[in-house]
């Protein structure tokens, strides 16, 4: 009896995550999709169908029946949503690509620094969180203005005659997400980083490699994993951020997070925002599920 | 022809005034801040010798492979390899290769990746790269191992994975870091003959570094026993053994007795020593001991005879009684209390299964021993 008290215990402690997931992705995730498949409407709430029991049933089945694909048509008839999802796409790839540039060599230089001062150095990286991450985007401005401080330092030290138009460019995107991520690119590349062996940099020595080589022969393979974890936790957000294009981008910058911001709270059109987030899901997910099969599949093979 | 220690050498340029030395510690000196590593350190190496440098941890020996292998720099004094002043010369440049004691296997490559690496590095072609690939492997008998990763060997085939890595670019000198401190006694026991055969075949000078005593004796032509970054003693091992120059070396090396009294005389002919109780002891063993001075008789646990009657014709015996016994198949140590309380350790080989009349703890005992059977060490 007590065994099976003690079975069904651990089978309820598996389930909690599970229940956790369906409860609180799942559900809402299938709302979302169930929302994107209806049409707008004036009404509360503003699409429809509305699923109900009131009509049975029956009326269930029509409603069900009258949902379609029209807001996905849509979002492919108008280029506008197409040339978002592409700019996101690039605004996400090129930050991540900086933020990998100025985050490997910190997170090199951390892992290779004396055991006595690396926590201060990770808690250095971890302190930004601190501070709201609104609090921090705002402070951006005031450092980019073209009175900001920034161009006052540049004026001040003879650099520039005139201050430098940063705020509310792509430019001004670009150091934000990079700012803002990367802690979230650090953190992965030295666990990977710090877990390697630096007998092998000398065996790779020994064995004639001059330390250049033997970084790209060594270190850097085995930072990959670090690097890969690092690059997926930058770009997805990213791809997604609304805050920061909204803050520190022009008119110009066209990200996917300000079309769904516009589509939900200026057009109050539900349907073609949901849309957007499920194709915004989709673009995102497919490609790193691929990835993740492949990458399993070549570790198979190592073996 | 008598020699010191059951063994009979033909390699030892170490005595020929005109051999050459291969490797040259001169007067080299280590500092780590304030701490002295190595300590104006001589040594000298010669071409295809075994050496081993053994000694507790912290005494320096890991720094001079270090340093030999240019991980290091000297602090003072000078590295020669084969008339080749290596001050300045990086790692990657040293004719050297060092097996690492945690074997420092590159994790992401094969098995054949690994060891190909270092001969990539060297430029070498790719046909002549598999070919040195498969004699290595079949050299450590790791043929069928040459596509899987580190991780999925063994302990005892990393190990020869990394020993066949270190020795795929043939270098002058194999640099040893504990090589075998990973593996189990007995894979241990085997590989160290293994190692002989190989250093012998392929006719390379081997320095390792251990703290293993037995191995440092099994393997090495000479061993350096090294305390505090000096080097305490360089001798063979049957001379490190048998006639170790000091308490630091005889204690170090197996077990032994140690008897403290004072000199009664001390000539050519031999030694006398008061250790207190009316016992003296005698040894042909001569130091420059002085009568009068401190002195200890040092000897080792299988040169004391244990007996039940004090022998007749031997110039020392002391009476005490049994204390422990411990069997220990091959042979038995006992431990003899003696009316002084000092414990003598005596063993003896268990060359016959049957013994009629074995002793037992409580029994009266007497020790003895021949005088040719321990030395003389004076004051240090």
């Amino acid at each position: 009896m007590r065994r099976f008290a003690s079975a069904v215990v651990s089978r309820l402690v598996i389930i909690v995550p599970y229940l956790w997931l369906f409860v609180f992705f799942l559900v809402p995730f299938g709302i979302v999709v169930k929302i994107s498949l209806s049409a707008p409407a004036m009404s509360m709430p503003p699409y429809t169908p509305a699923f109900d029991l009131a009509n049975g049933i029956g009326g269930l089945i029509d409603a069900v029946r009258q949902l379609s694909f029209d807001n996905y048509v849509w979002l492919t008839e108008d280029a506008l949503y197409i040339n978002a999802y592409v700019s996101s796409l690039t605004i996400a790839f090129i930050s991540t690509l900086f933020t990998l540039l100025i985050g490997f060599p910190l997170a090199y230089g951390m892992a290779r620094a004396p055991d006595s001062v690396r926590p201060t150095l990770l808690m250095l990286v971890i302190l930004p969180f601190w501070t709201s991450f609104l609090i921090r985007v705002y402070a951006w401005i005031g450092i980019l203005k073209p009175e900001g401080l920034l161009n006052q330092m540049l004026i001040w030290l003879g650099v520039i005659d005139t201050p430098l138009i940063i705020l509310n460019t792509n430019t001004a995107v670009y150091i934000g997400i990079v700012y803002s991520y990367l802690p979230f690119m650090v953190l992965p590349i030295y666990s990977a980083l710090e877990k390697m062996d630096y007998t092998l940099i000398e065996a790779a020595q020994d064995l004639g490699c001059p330390p250049i080589t033997a970084f790209w022969k060594i270190t850097f393979p085995l930072a990959i994993p670090g690097i890969i974890a690092g690059c997926l936790l930058v770009f997805i957000p990213a791809v997604g951020e609304f805050v920061i294009p909204d803050l520190l981008g022009g008119s110009k910058t066209l990200m996917i997070g300000k079309t769904l911001w516009s589509e939900f709270f200026n057009n109050r059109d539900w349907p073609v925002s949901s849309a957007v987030a499920v194709l915004l899901l989709l673009i995102l997910v497919v490609p790193i599920m691929f990835f993740q099969q492949a990458q399993a599949k070549a570790q198979e093979s190592g073996r | 022809m008598k020699s010191l220690g059951s063994i009979r050498r033909s390699f030892e340029p170490w005595n020929d005034p005109d051999a050459k030395p291969y490797i040259r510690f001169d007067g080299v000196t280590k500092k780590f801040g304030d701490f002295v590593a190595v300590d104006d350190l001589t040594l000298h190496i010669y071409h295809r010798e075994f050496f081993a440098l053994l000694g507790g941890s912290g005494c320096g020996k890991s720094t001079l492979l270090r340093m030999l292998a240019g991980f290091e720099s000297t602090s003072e004094g000078s590295i020669t390899l084969d008339g080749e002043n290596m001050a300045g010369i990086p790692p990657y440049r040293r004719p050297v290769n060092m097996m690492f004691q945690s074997y420092a296997l590159f994790p992401h490559m094969s098995v054949e990746k690994n060891i190909a690496f270092g001969l990539k590095q060297d430029g070498m072609a790719r046909s002549e790269i598999d070919d040195r690939v498969q004699s290595m492997l079949k050299l450590v008998k790791l043929e069928q191992f040459g596509k899987r990763k580190p991780h999925q060997l063994s302990g005892g085939q990393r190990q020869r994975v990394a020993l066949a890595r270190s020795i795929a670019k043939r270098p002058k000198v194999l640099l040893l870091d504990e090589p075998l401190g990973a593996l189990d006694k007995k894979l241990r026991e085997e590989t160290q003959f293994e190692l002989m055969d190989l250093q012998q075949d392929l006719g390379l000078t081997f320095v390792v570094v251990t703290h293993d005593q037995e191995e440092a004796m099994t393997m090495a032509d000479r061993i350096a026993v090294m305390n505090y970054g000096r080097i305490i003693q360089i001798a063979t091992p049957a001379e490190i053994y048998e006639a170790p120059n000091s308490r630091f070396v005889a204690d170090f090396i197996g077990d032994v007795n140690i008897f403290d009294g004072t000199v009664v005389s001390a000539d050519p002919t031999g030694t006398e020593l008061d250790i207190g109780g009316g016992i003296a002891l005698r040894s042909d063993n001569q130091t420059n001991v002085k009568a009068g001075g401190k002195a200890s008789l040092v000897i080792r646990p299988e040169k004391i005879r244990v007996s039940r009657e004090k022998p007749a014709d031997t110039a020392n015996a002391m009476s005490g009684e049994m204390w422990d016994i411990a069997y220990l198949g091959d042979m038995t140590v006992y431990h003899i209390k003696l009316e002084s309380g000092q414990i003598v350790k005596a063993s003896s080989l268990n060359a016959v299964r049957i013994v009629a009349d074995p002793f037992t703890y409580d029994d009266r005992m007497w020790v003895s021993f021949d005088t040719d059977g321990g030395v003389i060490l004076g004051e240090e």
